[in-house]
């Protein structure tokens, strides 16, 4: 018999119970619907997170100072840092949370008091007016960089170049404000920002609280780790008095975590998907058991054992894949929801789509060749008789 | 060419042992008309079932068309149903969710034939027993003589050499049984063996041999004696 009228026929008996087909298939549909809609969420949070972390430079690593030491460093080490083939720059803040008032407001913000190359090197965006320049530092003249929460906050508009603000009893002019982030990891829309000798002199206190280095590409990001490391070690004597954070390290961490979500997911979903595939069993058994007189008159007229096992198999593989594709339907839209709900686009990668589709045809294959087994071992003077 | 030599079969019903066929030795030439007549009880279904290989027996021996029945594979034995012999049941036995051209063509499928051999096929078998205005009405939208013309065409579609009918007029009225009965008398003279299972001796008439069989046993041969109704 060919495969073709093999195919016809499951579909007949189907058709011909349509309610009990649902339903069986239910089990399944809901099975790929949970394997499918809870990986894609999880993959479109990881890329969603990643893409932020990434939003940030990742080719940037940040050191963050712990306390005051004796000897501290400088500029001078900054660009002796930068002279690694890897380097691309190396920068030093100081910084501190304070009051600032403008026009009648007063907020706390934290200021930093950083050099010219700041900006490149952790890639912030300026939307009016310029960047804190190099005569800025050298002169430590009075000159600021807002962020947008700061200009909306004190004047009410983000263009607020020109206004004098007063930070700890000095008067400040602002010459730029920055482009609102849209990342929350190197967010600095509250932030202050001043020429780096001005704050240096302000907060009276030279050592730098947190270090910007950026690398020449992503893949040298790890080395330039390690040159900075050197560096520091060499420069503070010992490794207790800072922290390098890679962001490719918390990518690193984030996926891995992301993936052990996906399996324990996964693998409640797989279990969802093991009990549709026993109500699968439980229906082709009912069904074979019912279609006894039937399977007997088949063999009667000449059907082989082999066409009777094909028959009842591809019922359970077509119920399953049916139920598969269903089920991936569905996800699809819940998908669109909850992307539009929570503002993240989410997608089903093809990869998913053929995992559960293969692993719904497998589940049918698994469970559909006992019942489909029995049909055919039926003996046809057995299953004529039956009543 | 069937030959059947010391044929016995044994059935537990509970407790009991029912002797269906006891030491049954029988041989049917091809293109013969028997009929199988005897009381319910009497083995004669059995006879059929063994006959058309659907049961097997529990010793003696079965020669069909000069092989030992032993000697065929289970896959050749289902090639033997689809193609030498042709069932044609007391309850029709028709598949109820097919059309009566799909139920004919059924045997057909399981023959691997193209579509276009099988559409000839079907329409030429539904065509002699009358029915080629009711291809495709399923069998609940059929009379009882119609649902068994239609297992009747699904028996001759395959061109069988032996047509083996248990009581087809069991379950119809008299004139249903009648027009069923015409149909195969004209098999007959189209030289088609066939054998019927009847309890009814009217119907038995019609056959050219009749076995009488009592208690699993061949009681009276009327083919042995020579004698001719």
């Amino acid at each position: 018999m060919k495969f073709s009228q093999a195919l016809k026929m499951a579909m007949v008996a189907l058709k011909g119970n349509k309610m009990r087909s649902f339903l069986t298939m239910l089990g399944i549909i809901i099975g790929v619907l949970a394997v499918t809609l809870l990986i894609s969420v999880v993959q479109g949070a990881t890329g969603e997170i990643t893409g932020q972390i990434e939003g940030l430079g990742s080719n940037l690593l940040q050191v963050s100072m712990m306390s005051p030491t004796d000897t501290y460093l400088t500029t001078e080490d900054m660009r002796e840092l930068e002279k690694s083939e890897f380097i691309q720059g190396a920068t030093g803040i100081v910084s501190k949370g304070a009051d600032v008032k403008g026009g009648t407001e007063t907020e706390s913000y934290t200021v930093e008091g950083v050099e010219n190359r700041y900006q490149v090197i952790t890639g912030q965006v300026i939307s009016l007016g310029h960047f804190i320049t190099d005569i800025d530092v050298a002169e430590h003249t009075y000159n600021a960089v807002v962020g947008t929460n700061v200009a909306t906050d004190l004047f009410g508009i983000e263009d607020c170049i020109g206004n004098e603000i007063d930070i700890m009893g000095y008067d400040f002019t602002i010459i730029g404000v920055l482009e609102e982030s849209d990342t929350m990891l190197a967010n600095k829309d509250d932030t202050v920002i001043i020429p780096l000798i001005t704050a240096q002199r302000l907060f009276d206190d030279k050592e730098f609280g947190t270090l910007y280095v950026s690398a020449t590409t992503k893949e040298n990001v790890d080395i330039a780790e390690e040159i900075t490391d050197d560096f520091l070690i060499k420069e503070l004597g010992d490794d207790e008095g800072y922290r390098i954070i890679n962001q490719n390290m918390i990518i690193d961490v984030m996926n891995e975590v992301m993936s052990i979500m996906t399996i324990l997911l996964s693998g409640i979903a797989a279990i969802s998907l093991l009990v549709g595939g026993i109500g699968i069993m439980n229906i082709m058994l009912v069904s074979v058991t019912e279609r006894t007189r039937e399977i007997g008159v088949r063999k009667a007229i000449g059907a082989q054992k082999s066409d009777i096992l094909t028959q009842f198999l591809i019922e359970a593989v077509v119920l399953c894949v049916l139920g598969g594709l269903i089920g991936i339907g569905l996800s699809y839209i819940g998908l669109e929801v909850i992307g539009l709900a929570m503002g993240i686009s989410m997608s089903m990668s093809a990869s998913t789509i053929l995992l559960s589709v293969g692993f719904s045809a497998l589940i049918g294959v698994v469970f559909g060749i006992y019942p489909a087994n029995k049909a055919a071992n039926l003996r046809p003077i057995d299953a004529l008789r039956y009543e | 060419m069937i030959e059947l030599r010391k044929i016995n079969k044994t059935y537990q019903m509970g407790q009991a042992a029912v002797h269906a066929l006891d030491d049954v030795s029988v041989s049917i030439k091809d293109g013969e008309f028997v009929a199988v007549i005897g009381p319910s009880g009497s083995g004669k279904s059995t006879l059929m079932n063994v006959i058309g290989c659907l049961d097997l027996a529990d010793d003696g021996e079965y020669i069909l068309n000069g092989q030992h029945i032993d000697d065929y594979s289970e896959r050749e034995l289902g090639v033997i149903r689809n193609k030498e012999i042709g069932f044609i049941f007391q309850q029709f036995n028709l598949l109820a969710k097919l059309t009566a051209y799909e139920n004919v063509e059924l045997p057909l499928i399981y023959q691997g034939l193209g579509m276009s051999e099988r559409k000839k096929r079907v329409t030429e078998s539904l065509a002699k027993v009358g029915l080629s205005d009711r291809m495709r009405h399923r069998p609940n939208e059929l009379s009882g003589g119609q649902q068994q013309r239609v297992a009747i065409a699904r028996a001759l579609s395959t061109h069988p050499t032996l047509i083996l009918a248990d009581e087809p007029t069991g379950n119809l009225d008299s004139k249903s049984g009648i027009e069923i009965m015409n149909i195969l008398v004209d098999l007959h003279k189209e030289g088609r063996g066939i054998v019927l299972i009847t309890h009814d001796e009217y119907v038995a008439e019609k056959a050219t041999r009749r076995l009488h069989m009592l208690d699993g046993r061949i009681d009276k041969d009327t083919g042995k004696a020579g004698e001719r109704a």
